[in-house]
């Protein structure tokens, strides 16, 4: 068949939210577009374990010390259903792996920042996590069927790693006055940071954009921080705290609120490996790949000794 | 086709955007993966197993162990079957319009090809 009919055929199905399955025929770019972003979504779950795994020994009771565990634990498995989602589309979990720990490939820069107080908890929870559901929740709508289903699953595990993030805050907001300081010093440092998890503007995209009419994603980067900054500037108030701001308004004429300008220097800087803790965050997950090596290989040549010995018997 | 995507969502930075990779770094994975496996899960007692996932494992009572870990954190299942992923075989999505030609055309295999008068009961 023609390229030009099996690209119609491809866009046709798109059009009418038919899903698009593993064998089925797609353009390369649909194909790679989709491995970088499912593979990029994958290494921040598994980077976004790092800042979080540095408060479990240091939660301030046993409760929210389960709770952590249980939110790290989840991200891991996160990160597992999205490397097999990508996976289906040709590329090897060596690979990507691969791809991370020498740098070439990217994951969410939210995480090279640190995590410095208890509250940082809460505002990870709240802040990062609420700005990831947003793209999570549009992404189970996605075209390509096993990342939908993968953001399916996700998006149920997540809505409670919001819920503590915010119930965390609001313990502290009823605290001490040194707890209440500590819960608004770490909104102030998440805020803006959040903010620049959904990318840069869409003023600053020239070409007709792909990925909405293949319907990778179904909503821009603008419209998605929209509605994160309508949702958070309702829900600090009943924090009794503030964002760090002053443009912070509502807009009755749009029915949004307007908000300042974000420092899209840092945002690259960051994007770039300079962020505060872009090498920690690597030097991390190098460690454990490479300390974890002789299990995987004793663990291998195990499986290999248990089913000659298998065989051993049945002959 | 000549396509660029050009937009940076979240989870989405193109690599020429983003700087690249220190060439100083080895690939760090040395050719011992452990093979796919598929995950079938029995969500309750009377239900079928459904597809759930894959994963990786070196064998089929860590698959089973790690499907534990990763698809029922939340008592998801009662039960779990795991296949090896390279043991599966699938029909060809390009020939499904002739592969499934043959049923398009018997609708007497449906009880409502049937006219009855509305006298009969119970069938």
């Amino acid at each position: 068949m023609p390229l030009a009919d099996l690209e119609k055929i491809f866009q046709d199905k798109i059009d009418a939210e038919v899903k698009i399955e593993p064998k089925d025929w797609m353009p390369e770019a649909y194909r790679k577009t989709n491995v970088r972003q499912i593979s990029q979504h994958a290494h921040s779950e598994i980077i976004g374990m790092l800042p979080e795994g540095n408060w479990i020994s240091r939660a301030p009771s046993l409760k929210r010390k389960a709770i952590l565990i249980a939110k790290v634990q989840d991200e891991a498995g996160h990160g597992l259903y999205l490397y097999s989602a990508a996976e289906t589309l040709g590329t090897s979990r060596e690979q990507m792996i691969d791809d991370l720990l020498t740098g070439k490939a990217k994951y969410s820069s939210i995480f090279n920042y640190p995590t410095l107080t208890w509250a940082d908890m809460g505002a990870v929870g709240w802040l990062v996590d609420g700005a990831a559901i947003l793209n999570q929740v549009m992404l189970c709508r996605t075209s390509y069927g096993p990342y939908a289903r993968a953001m399916v699953r996700i998006c149920k595990e997540e809505s409670f790693h919001q819920r503590q993030g915010f119930e965390t805050l609001l313990v502290l907001s009823k605290g001490t006055d040194e707890q209440k300081a500590m819960c608004q010093d770490a909104i102030n440092r998440w805020w803006w940071p959040s903010l620049m998890m959904f990318g840069p503007k869409d003023s600053e995209s020239v070409n007709s954009d792909m990925s909405i009419k293949w319907k990778i994603k179904r909503k821009t980067n603008d419209e998605l921080r929209q509605q994160f900054v309508d949702m958070i500037a309702e829900q600090v108030k009943l924090l009794g705290m503030t964002l760090p701001d002053p443009n912070l308004k509502w807009n009755a004429a749009r029915n949004h609120y307007d908000f300042g300008e974000i420092n899209w220097e840092e945002f690259w800087n960051v994007v770039k490996g300079n962020g505060p803790c872009n090498r920690k965050r690597m030097e991390a997950r190098r460690k454990a790949h490479e300390e974890g090596a002789w299990v995987r290989e004793a663990a291998m040549a195990y499986a290999e000794k248990k089913k000659t010995r298998e065989g051993r018997k049945v002959a | 086709m000549n396509i660029q995507i050009r937009k940076f969502y979240y989870g989405d930075i193109p690599e020429d955007a983003g700087g690249s990779g220190s060439s100083a770094q080895q690939p760090v994975t040395n050719g011992t993966a452990w093979p796919l496996w598929e995950v079938f899960i029995r969500s309750k007692q009377g239900l079928d197993h459904k597809h759930a996932g894959s994963l990786h494992a070196a064998d089929a009572a860590m698959a089973i162990e790690n499907a534990r870990d990763v698809y029922t954190r939340r008592q998801e299942g009662v039960s779990i079957w795991v296949v090896e992923s390279k043991y599966i075989h699938a029909s060809n999505p390009d020939e499904a319009e002739s592969f499934y030609e043959p049923a398009a055309d018997k609708v007497y295999r449906h009880p409502s090809f049937y006219d009855l008068p509305d006298e009969v009961k119970h069938m």
